[in-house]
């Protein structure tokens, strides 16, 4: 969880599994790397038993090249299929209770900044949509009026994928899954609506087949975390095989959602665009003087 | 605009006996409202609990608790007002608005609490939280984790009814959820129980090869809303903060356990190594649980006490508020001629088995009251001394629901145990071993 962590001790690096070594020496620690540059640095989370074509799988190791500090990030997760892949990452991982993650990302985040004061420790929660919007509602939502400063991430499949393929709160309406033998009775609900009511400071929706946004989404997200409010990231991680979708058209699918469903979307406070533009230098937060002051 | 918000209402207004005496006025000059807990200064545990010249004070157990949480460095802490509720945790709020406590909010209920506790210890910083009764219960999913994953922080339950229909009153069945988590469980007897047991289980739950988190019970109204004399430490000291790298096990580091459990290949599969892992890391959790007896014997002074047992006929075995209604009884029997002991159990994890066993030898009679219907500590004592004592276990009087406990009572069960004549036929207890007398239970039924 800093730096020095992720270092050789002096005289052991030549006893070291070779992993390892790579992952020191090529790995994203105190470097800058970016989602274009995949395939030219060792990336912490590569191996996993995740299920082939797996577009959840990709969402996250888009996230973890993404996170702006990977050797001071800490994920939460729950139950769920997120988890398995999450936990292989060569960054630590909390996973606790059934729907516990923004709890424990609160206690977490708050005692981070106990110890550490201003040197940041990013707290990123990745979790289901069943683990977030069911079993982690009032945890999540209450996370998000309390104004705790972490990033939540939904890995939306719209499915409970890890327990075989079960109705969650984020399916359609209509769907037929398993405990929806007559199909789903009522409408996907709206986490995104609900987080911008809670207060989050940054909500975005995004689908993977984008690295170059899921990337700058990521960034946003945590960075504001850091020092303005809660974040929220909802994104598109098709189940292909609950929804039966080939695995050569999952990214077609994530298209064809994003057209239907989960057109990219970006909800930022005019406390976090300020924050961005002078903490951050991004430059399409800097105020335009004449036409801010007579919106104004 | 939030944070300053935060500051004006950070101090409680109620305020609370001890530093709201008097009434603030209107002062000219800003004062700081962290000054006083700025100068507190570190101080040994053993200087703390042992050489610190102590005053006297008359105090509720929430206020109890609340002054040992003010010398106990506490990081942070979570509040949330359960039905049935004690002052603790808003007392609590006081000591942050005056800084001895760094970090504290109201959670949106236990399940969050509770694991945000478990967040924040693995953040490796100090944490206390109270709850009572159906709170424990919602709470006890994370709880049951924090041993397992290692994390040390004290909790407080002020023990209430948890059966339906809903009751707010007395009763301490929630003891028996808490007992097999693998978290060390004290039981205060009185507000200086409830004192000394949170302050000293701070530094037990923190020692290296413990590294658990530590529940101190008592039994809820009798202890939280009454007063009673505690002897204190001035408030300028304090113990040595948390520190996190002297854990037996780094929390939060992907390539150790316990975070390693979660990511190594087999405990996510169904196989025997998956089986063999956790079956390893519940035996060391338990381990840890058993080490912890050094420390308790160090500290607090032994995991019970024995009042007036050698050469006694019977002994009267109790923890909690059952403690102090059998020290009465143990008196009045003694104005009978009645040769009676007192064992008082304060750690009910690890338990004093061979405490027990040694102490259990010779007596003809254990009787052991408890404020529940189930009689969960009977069943531990039995447990601990079979074998070891030929001794009749007379497992009541018990009383429950908010039922208070005649201290008659209590000689009731240990006369009759003895002689065989009973005052009352109504089955306020049970012979442990032996079949349940139907007879009084029929009467019993009759009269309802």
């Amino acid at each position: 969880m800093s730096l020095d962590y992720v270092k050789f001790s002096p005289g052991f690096e030549k006893f070291m599994p070779k992993e390892y070594r790579d992952m020191v020496e090529h790995g994203p620690f105190g470097k800058k790397v970016s989602v274009s540059q995949m395939g030219s640095f060792k990336e912490i989370l590569e191996e996993h038993p995740m299920c082939a074509g797996c577009a959840m799988t990709l969402f996250i190791r888009l996230s973890m090249i993404s996170f702006p500090n990977p050797e001071d990030t800490i994920t939460v997760g729950t139950a769920g299929c997120g988890r398995l892949a999450i936990s292989q990452a060569a960054i630590p991982f909390v996973y606790g209770n059934y729907g516990d993650q923004n709890g424990v990302a609160s206690g977490l985040s708050r005692g981070l900044r106990l110890r550490f004061g201003d040197k940041p420790k990013d707290v990123v929660v990745m979790v289901g949509d069943g683990g977030m919007a069911d079993i982690g509602f009032s945890a999540t939502l209450h996370s998000w009026f309390r104004k705790e400063k972490f990033t939540t991430i939904m890995l939306d499949n719209e499915v409970y994928g890890n327990t075989g393929g079960q109705e969650s709160g984020m399916t359609n309406r209509g769907a037929v899954l398993k405990m929806a033998p007559l199909g789903k009775k009522f409408e996907k609900m709206d986490m995104v609506g609900m987080a911008k009511i809670a207060g989050c400071a940054y909500v975005a929706t995004v689908v993977p087949n984008n690295p170059r946004r899921v990337e700058t989404v990521i960034k946003k997200a945590v960075l504001i975390a850091r020092e303005v409010g809660p974040a929220y990231i909802q994104a598109y991680t098709s189940c292909n095989i609950e929804y039966a979708i080939p695995t050569d058209k999952v990214m077609e699918d994530a298209k064809n959602v994003e057209g239907d469903r989960y057109q990219f979307s970006e909800y930022i406070t005019d406390d976090a665009k300020q924050y961005l533009a002078e903490r951050y230098g991004y430059k399409e937060f800097l105020p335009k003087p004449a036409a801010a002051v007579t919106k104004a | 605009m939030s944070e300053s918000l935060e500051t004006a209402v950070k101090t409680n207004p109620q305020g609370d006996p001890i530093t709201s005496v008097a009434a603030p006025k209107p002062a000219a000059v800003q004062k700081d409202p962290h000054a006083e807990a700025k100068k507190q200064r570190v101080v040994t545990p053993e200087y703390m609990f042992f050489e610190a010249p102590r005053t006297r004070e008359f105090i509720t157990g929430s206020e109890a608790a609340k002054e040992a949480v003010r010398r106990s460095n506490v990081d942070l802490s979570i509040a949330y007002p359960i039905t049935p509720q004690s002052e603790t945790m808003q007392l609590i709020g006081v000591l942050y608005g005056e800084g001895y406590v760094k970090e504290y909010y109201r959670g949106e209920e236990e399940y969050g609490v509770m694991s945000a506790i478990a967040g924040a210890s693995r953040a490796g910083v100090r944490c206390f939280t109270a709850t009572a009764g159906p709170g424990t219960l919602r709470g006890l999913e994370p709880i049951a984790s924090w041993p397992g994953h290692r994390l040390p922080a004290v909790a407080m339950f002020t023990c209430r009814v948890v059966n339906a229909p809903l009751a707010i009153q007395p009763d301490n069945i929630e003891i028996s959820y808490l007992l097999n988590c693998g978290m060390i469980v004290f039981h205060a007897e009185n507000q200086q129980d409830m004192f000394d047991f949170i302050m000293k289980g701070f530094i037990i739950s923190e020692m290296n090869d413990v590294t658990l988190p530590v529940g101190v019970c008592c039994d809820g109204f009798f202890v939280t809303h009454a007063r009673g004399y505690v002897h204190m430490q001035e408030k300028g000291i304090k113990l040595p903060p948390r520190e996190a790298w002297r854990g037996a096990v780094p929390v939060l580091d992907a390539e150790n356990p316990p975070a390693r459990l979660s990511r190594d290949a087999p405990v996510q599969k169904s196989n025997f190594m998956a089986y063999n892992i956790h079956a390893v890391w519940q035996q060391e959790v338990w381990a840890a649980v058993e080490r912890s007896r050094k420390y308790i014997n160090k500290l607090m002074g032994g995991l019970c006490t024995a009042e007036n047992v050698e050469n006694a006929d019977a002994v009267i075995v109790a923890s909690g508020s059952a403690a102090a209604q059998s020290r009465e009884a143990v008196r009045l029997c003694a104005e009978k001629n009645i040769k009676v002991g007192l064992i008082k159990i304060r750690s009910l994890r690890p338990f004093p088995t061979q405490e027990l066993r040694q102490l259990c030898k010779n007596v003809k009679l254990i009787v052991i009251p408890e404020f529940n219907y189930v009689g969960w500590l009977a069943k531990d004592v039995a447990t601990a001394i079979y074998g070891h004592s030929k001794a009749k276990i007379i497992a009541g009087p018990h009383v429950y629901g908010g039922q208070s406990m005649p201290v008659e009572l209590i000689v009731d069960e240990v006369e009759s145990g003895l002689t065989g004549k009973k005052s009352t036929n109504v089955p306020l207890s049970a012979i442990m071993g032996t079949d349940v007398d139907q007879a009084a239970v029929a009467h019993f039924m009759q009269n309802i």
